[in-house]
């Protein structure tokens, strides 16, 4: 520790006048849109220092790689290799990765170790070497805990099974299983019984890069206790905030409810733990933000529950520390005003906690506690309801996507809001589905997404706490507060509604609908009874200091009180609807738009009013709009906020285009409530979105789509499905990442679907569409009512039949013929105009004749070509930032500005296709399958990625290269593949096969596969698929590393897919490709054909040049 | 609003001398009281809070809305009872969870007479007298319209001498075990502690001060306030420890002469109205703060060192840094606002502090400071 690399600054060392700053990549499970939020404040921190900020991401999709964040942006592969390019280039002084996740912290050590900051004498800021290490690996850890005499769990480090044996016949289970060196606690997990123990120990191992995991006594039930800590290059310490876990330890922080700050320590227990927390972050010398995780001994209550054979040594045990900004730091920043990544920048450039301003009230500076005057709870947000087959148990290893922060002044409301911002179905407190859903059979009660329900079910039917303490080992505190709840509802139920009790029921949180519910009454009648009794809700500031000092910033929530904090804005202005949290098929994108929404309303001269739910987010920063409500995104909650911020009998109008399905669903409320909305209106998303109307909208111009309809019965989609012909696309009306969506080949999979995987009732319509196997493209397209702007054409390389957020995606149109793309422009401009947009919109077409899969290594075979509407969406899509940045159109923003009223002509741009760039972009998909046990993923209609990555280079083979790099999707000369294929695809994947033996592969494959490649007189050596008879089997040479890579295609039959299953799962685990559709393994495999002179790194500017025509 | 959301909760009012009456519900004793109106931002430590003797006079609001929470211990008492004259929250919890609890506030607050609200914006409450200064106010169960005239008849509190209401009534020995009364076991429990004998006048003392110094193997024996000079130094104290306590400084003069003849003679440490005395004993003047500072979050900068640590503060007057005599310079500062919060002596064994080193409730930072006192107590006693 005595050369921290950061710890001299200011002294004999330069000055830090330029500084490289690690983004995290791509969205994955357990590192999410937190990041992007902390780099984008940390590169404006520094260069408000008046430092020159390089910034490196691969994930386009993030605010911090507009080009306007930093001085100098790379969207590049997070590799060795590339970050050395770019320091060469660069040369920058200091190198902060702190900031950019795990990943970034590995990269800053395996950049040391690749000598790379020794060799262009790069400074490590933040978090010195040795910390990242000391807080990676269990052994450094434990000794350093035990060198500052802090309390560590009584556990042992081990490096093979046969240790990790030894340790549990000493000291008997449960035993907590966590690997090091991994994201959000990957292949870690709490063992009860001999066997998970044999099984979590094997998959930690597998999945710590050094094969190393800590066995540790376990603390299942004690109290999760967190802090959020600071420390500047004096010494000088903060803690930020603290937070308690509803959901006691044994379930992961960020798969937790989280209260902010703690609701059970009494002073004395808090100040101990903020004492230690101080000692931590001093010992471990990080200059800038941290977050420490400890465990605190349960209530007797839950001790005597606990029934533990062993006396602890100590009243707490430190459990865990993130030496970077974290998803926890985002939280608390977001529950605290302050914030953390910031000041965390400032102070690793040298700066002291004094001498930075507290932005929040413009008056007192960063060194002080905030004093928080709410309850702020967080609820993750999992992905159960797009894979209702995975293990649905959350442990130690994270399987959230994204997470809601509610604000409020009682715990009760708090918690009744993050349920409604969770937009899962119309989900609160009240619903009781669980029984009836695919979790049924599981134990409710143990961790899980459903238990908040299913606890709150048990005590509407008189379960005492003791018996839920025994089963949950939940605080008494939250379970009375539970019991709160559930009095109100019986009141409701049972009483006369009074204005009194609707105050009452309010202020535990109870929303319209949930009143409507109890009391019998629809919501609307409950708002008309609010308007009545003058009950609305008061909007309070969050301001780091309890309204000590007064406070600029425009941070608010709602609550049911006395004072309203918040007049309406005067003049012009908009509200901005935000997407919520984090899901598969809604990620950051949409918050991406949202924030570039309320950027171009502010320059507009109209003040931004921005409404989000995510404390993850770049939209809900403090300084992104005029005005952050902090609230759900559901309709009451909206309401109550255009009312607020209504003036005179002049509601101001609601931005939905860029909130995902979240502001479109709002979109039909607002409307219904006759309040304006800026755009597009909802009736001509309606007629995008409504099935039948659609088809004639299309038909009137001429323009084809496959054939279809929507239907509300069984009998009807038979029908429809036998008249256009097998196979069907399937799917639920009004949903959004093709959730629930499914090709099916014949009848009977057809009353499957609509029976088992989804319901269909003259409510919830299912469209049935002919399902045409072709080349897909998408474009996003402005439309100001007389021009259509089309910034590019993205092709896929999957053909139709995978969702395309899943897709891998190029721009321009290379493997396009002039034809099509005119068509494609024709078809745009002519819908959009008709349709009546304004703003933006997204279309998605196929492309019948022709071939499926094209590339400049295999084009297309000539022949007749024609251009089908697969869907249009009246709305900003995903690919806006991705479409933005090959560009350098600002989509988001001219469409902000149309809605407004402006024309294109007005902002100097025309109709038609932008002027096609010197470069090639590639969107790759990026999955997160590993977090999730029990989950297929093979490509399909159902989206699954949970983030994206870009390759950009000048050409084709060097965007793909990269693109499959920063996607872990490459193959490398000579790579074992292991193929199996299904036979309807056996005849086209011959093509693949010769290639990968050019590349130089060497082939393995299952039983038919095998036989198949033997016949055209390649080499391939058979493995078998049944996995008990023979040695090595498919799983045997994915795990011994024979092979690297996996094609596994499907044949669409369900009954087969298990067989594959093991297959899929098996690569998912290894961590290797595992390609699923013929056209992904074609185009990997094509990339290390092509590959000449490897790729260029360069600025993202730099690539931007128009072709000239 | 109590946590039960009982239907027969009994209404209460705090009303303030500016008029504006604030609508509750009635917890702790239903009687009233009127006192200053002052805002704590602490986020726990509501039991160290009602038992601080510096909170007499005055009615706390808690700018932390759930209070309760984990009940009320025997462990966390700083005084022997409750100081406040009453206590504003905006929920408080009678359901409390913690394995140390032995009753719920309200239970608590009943026990001993004093009188709570709850269920009123304690944030726009603490708005106001961000804005307009502490004022006046009344705590009452009965009609609200007389109050703001009863207000106007009752004495204000800055014309109080609360440190007589708080003070020890004779001198006491501080044990192992808690508070140990000087008449029955003075002889015999002496000498027990071999460390140096450290006297702590009391003028408003905080248990955890006391406690603080015995831990660190001190003899410790509190005064009364009245304790003349002589009779304080012929305890023969190795140092002697002013403490914090209620109220003007300017209504002290008789504690402030008694300090002015033992500043020099034994090493001296002030906290808080400590502070306050010994700048008045060396001629500086004190001045009321609009708000005053109370909470566990207040920056405070060493200006020897640069280093900032975070303080616990309860304090409504300051020492006028202008008015500080030859000798006594400041030595901290509050970076919020930038008034004093230590002074040192240039040449006598002296320092003060105008915060809480013995934090209680709060951020445990400055608890070296006591080591520091114990060095000059060591170094001047060599």
């Amino acid at each position: 520790m005595s050369n921290d690399l950061g710890n001299d600054l200011g002294n004999a060392t330069p000055p830090l006048e330029k500084v490289l700053v690690i983004g995290s990549g791509p969205i994955v499970i357990g590192q999410a849109a937190e990041f992007d939020y902390a780099g984008t404040q940390a590169c404006k921190s520094l260069r408000e220092e008046g430092v020159s900020v390089v910034l490196v991401n691969s994930n386009p999709a993030t605010i911090m790689t507009d080009t306007d964040i930093a001085d100098h942006v790379y969207i590049e592969p997070l590799t060795v290799e590339v970050i050395e390019r770019i320091i060469a280039r660069e040369r920058p002084q200091g190198i902060l990765p702190t900031l950019g996740g795990q990943t970034g912290l590995n990269l800053a050590v395996a950049l040391s170790d690749a000598g790379v900051l020794d060799r262009y004498d790069v400074r490590l800021l933040g978090t010195p070497l040795e910390t990242i290490r000391k807080a990676e690996d269990r052994e450094f850890f434990r000794n350093f805990l035990h060198d500052i005499g802090e309390p560590e769990p009584p556990n042992r480090t081990v490096n093979s099974r046969e240790e990790a044996q030894e340790y549990c016949d000493e000291v008997g289970l449960p035993l907590v299983v966590r690997p090091a060196y991994t994201l959000g606690g990957t292949g870690g997990g709490i063992a009860n019984t001999p066997q998970e123990f044999e099984e979590i120990v094997a998959s930690g191992l597998a999945s710590s890069p050094i094969t190393q995991v800590l066995l540790e006594r376990s603390l299942v039930g004690w109290k999760e206790i967190e802090y959020e800590v600071i420390r500047d290059g004096d010494d000088n310490c903060i803690t930020v905030c603290n937070m308690e876990n509803l959901d006691p330890m044994g379930a992961h922080t960020g798969d937790s409810i989280v209260v902010a700050p703690s609701q059970t320590l009494t002073d004395k227990e808090y100040q101990m733990l903020r004492s230690a927390s101080l000692k931590i972050i001093r010992g471990l010398g990080i200059e800038g933000g941290c977050n420490i995780q400890m465990a605190l001994r349960p209530h007797p209550d839950v001790a005597e529950a606990l029934q533990s054979h062993w006396e602890p040594d100590s009243d707490y045990y430190v459990i865990e520390v993130n030496p970077r900004v974290s998803r926890s730091s985002a939280l608390a920043s977001k529950a605290t005003g302050y914030p953390i990544a910031r000041v965390s920048a400032k102070i690793a450039v040298g700066k002291r906690l004094h001498e930075i301003p507290n932005a929040v009230t413009g008056k007192t500076g960063a060194a002080f506690e905030p004093a928080l005057d709410y309850c702020v709870v967080k609820i993750p947000r999992w992905p159960f309801d797009k894979f209702p087959n995975g293990d649905r148990q959350v442990t130690t290893q994270m399987k959230a996507t994204g997470e809601v922060m509610a604000i409020d002044r009682s715990f009760e409301a708090a918690l009744q809001k993050a349920t409604r911002s969770l937009e899962i179905g119309n989900r609160t407190l009240l619903w009781e589905g669980m029984a009836s859903d695919a979790a049924a059979g599981q134990n409710l009660m143990a961790p899980n997404d459903l238990r908040l329900w299913a606890v709150m079910a048990a005590l509407r039917r008189n379960s005492t706490a003791e018996e839920l303490i025994g089963k949950t080992y939940i605080d008494p505190w939250f379970l009375s507060a539970m019991q709160r709840i559930v009095n109100m509802e019986r009141r409701l139920l049972g009483e006369t509604l009074t204005p009194d009790l609707l105050y009452r029921a309010k202020r535990l949180g109870f929303s319209d609908v949930q009143v409507g519910t109890l009391a019998d009454m629809l919501p609307e009648q409950v708002r008309d009874l609010r308007r009545r009794w003058d009950l609305r809700p008061v909007y309070k500031m969050v301001d780091t200091c309890a309204a000590e000092f007064e406070a600029v910033t425009p941070y608010y929530y709602s609550t049911y009180e006395q004072e309203n904090e918040a007049p309406p804005i005067p003049g012009d202005k908009a509200i901005v609807i935000g997407s919520g949290p984090i899901r598969i098929g809604q990620g950051i994108e949409f918050d991406y738009c949202s924030v570039h929404a309320a950027w171009a309303l502010s320059d507009a001269g109209v003040s931004s009013v921005m409404i989000n739910s995510n404390p993850e987010t770049v939209s809900t920063d403090f300084d992104t709009s005029d005005r952050l409500y902090f609230e759900p995104l559901d309709e009451e909650a909206v309401r109550d906020i255009i009312d607020n911020e209504t003036v005179g009998d002049v509601p101001p109008p609601s931005v939905v285009q860029f909130g995902g399905q979240t502001a479109i669903n709002l979109s039909q409320s607002l409307a219904h409530a006759g309040l304006p909305i800026l755009g597009s209106s909802a009736d001509s998303i309606d007629v995008a979105s409504d099935r039948q109307r659609f088809e004639e909208f299309l038909s009137r111009l001429g323009i084809p789509q496959p054939p279809g309809a929507s239907v509300a019965s069984v009998s009807e989609a038979l029908q429809v499905a036998q008249n256009i012909g097998y196979p069907v696309v399937v799917r639920p009306s009004y949903v959004l990442g093709g959730r629930a969506m499914e090709i099916v080949q014949n009848a009977s999979e057809l009353v499957r679907y609509l029976t088992v995987a989804t319901e269909v009732t003259p409510e919830r319509r299912v469209l049935v569409d002919h399902y045409m196997e072709g080349k897909e493209c998408e474009v996003d397209a402005i439309c100001d009512g007389e021009q259509v702007l089309i910034p590019g054409i993205m092709e896929h390389i999957e053909r139709a039949g995978v969702h395309s957020g899943d897709s891998m995606a190029i721009y321009p149109g290379l493997n396009l013929t002039e034809e099509e793309v005119d068509t494609l422009v024709d078809y745009t401009t002519r819908i959009g105009l008709a349709m009546g947009v304004r703003g933006l919109m997204n279309i998605q077409f196929v492309i019948q004749g022709g071939s499926a899969y094209r590339s400049p290594h295999s084009p297309s075979e000539d022949s007749e070509t024609s251009v089908y509407i697969i869907e249009v969406n009246p709305r900003g899509s995903r690919t806006i930032p991705f479409i933005s940045k090959v560009t350098s159109v600002p989509v988001a923003r001219l469409a902000t500005r149309v809605m407004l009223g402006e024309t294109l002509a007005e902002m100097g741009y025309s109709g038609g296709l932008w002027p096609r760039q010197k470069l090639v972009g590639i969107k790759a998909p990026v999955f997160s399958m590993s977090k999730l046990v029990g989950v297929d993923s093979y490509l399909g209609p159902e989206m699954k990625s949970t983030g994206e990555v870009m390759g950009i280079d000048r050409d084709f083979p060097g965007a793909l290269s990269k693109a499959l790099m920063a996607a872990s999707l490459s193959l490398k000369k000579g790579d074992g593949v292991l193929l199996s294929i299904a036979d309807q695809h056996k005849a086209e994947s011959l093509v693949l096969i010769r290639e990968l033996i050019e590349a130089g592969c060497r082939l393995y494959a299952t039983e038919g596969t095998a036989q198949m490649i033997q016949a055209t007189g390649m080499p391939v050596t058979m493995i078998t698929k049944l996995l008990s008879e023979s040695y090595p089997n498919v799983v045997d040479v994915i795990n011994d590393g024979t092979v690297s890579a996996v094609v596994n295609t499907l044949s669409g039959d369900t009954s087969v897919m298990r067989d594959g299953f093991y297959i899929r799962r098996a690569a998912v685990e290894r961590r290797i490709p595992c390609f699923t559709s013929l056209d992904t393994a074609r185009a990997a495999v094509e990339a290390l054909l092509m590959q000449r002179g490897g790729y260029s790194i360069e600025q993202i500017d730099a690539y931007l040049q128009p072709v000239e025509s | 609003m109590s946590t039960s959301a009982s239907n027969n909760s009994v209404p209460a009012y705090l009303v303030l001398e500016d008029g504006s009456v604030h609508r509750g519900e009635s917890m702790g004793a239903p009687v009233s009281r009127h006192g200053e109106v002052v805002f704590n931002t602490s986020m726990t430590g509501y039991q160290e809070v009602l038992t601080d003797p510096s909170y007499a006079g005055q009615l706390v609001t808690l700018t932390y809305p759930l209070v309760g929470n984990y009940g009320i211990n025997p462990q966390d008492f700083e005084s022997a009872k409750i100081r406040v004259a009453g206590f504003v929250v905006r929920e408080h919890c009678d359901q409390p969870s913690h394995g140390r609890s032995d009753r719920t506030l309200d239970e608590y607050l009943k026990s001993q007479g004093i009188p709570g609200i709850c269920g009123v914006d304690t944030r726009a409450i603490t708005r106001r007298l961000r804005e307009r200064g502490v004022m006046m106010g009344l705590l009452t169960t009965e009609s609200p319209e007389a109050a703001v005239a009863q207000l106007a008849e009752m004495p204000r509190y800055e014309d109080l001498d609360l440190v007589r209401t708080v003070t020890a009534e004779e001198k006491y020995r501080w044990s192992a075990a808690g508070p140990v009364s000087a008449r029955s076991q003075w002889d015999e429990d002496s000498g027990d502690e071999p460390g140096p004998r450290i006297l702590v006048t009391d003028v408003g003392v905080k248990y955890n001060i006391l406690r603080l110094l015995r831990q660190r193997g001190c003899e410790v024996i509190a005064v009364p306030a009245e304790t003349s000079a002589d009779d304080m130094l012929s305890l023969n104290p190795s140092g002697i420890l002013l403490s914090p306590g209620p109220g003007d400084p300017q209504l002290l003069d008789y504690v402030v002469g008694n300090v002015r003849q033992i500043l020099g003679k034994v090493p001296v440490m002030g906290i808080c109205l400590g502070h306050q005395l010994v700048a008045r004993a060396l001629g500086a003047d004190t001045f009321k703060l609009k708000f005053g500072h109370r909470g566990g979050n207040h920056p405070v900068q060493d200006l020897t060192s640069g280093r900032v640590y975070i303080t616990a503060q309860n304090h409504g007057f300051a020492v006028d840094p202008d008015t500080l005599p030859a000798g006594l310079g400041v030595s901290h500062i509050n970076l919020n606002d930038g008034t004093v919060e230590g002074t040192r002596h240039r040449d006598m064994p002296l320092f003060t502090i105008q915060y809480h080193s013995e934090a209680s409730p709060g951020p445990r930072d400055n608890e070296y400071i006591f080591d520091e006192f114990l060095g000059m107590v060591k170094e001047f006693n060599h």
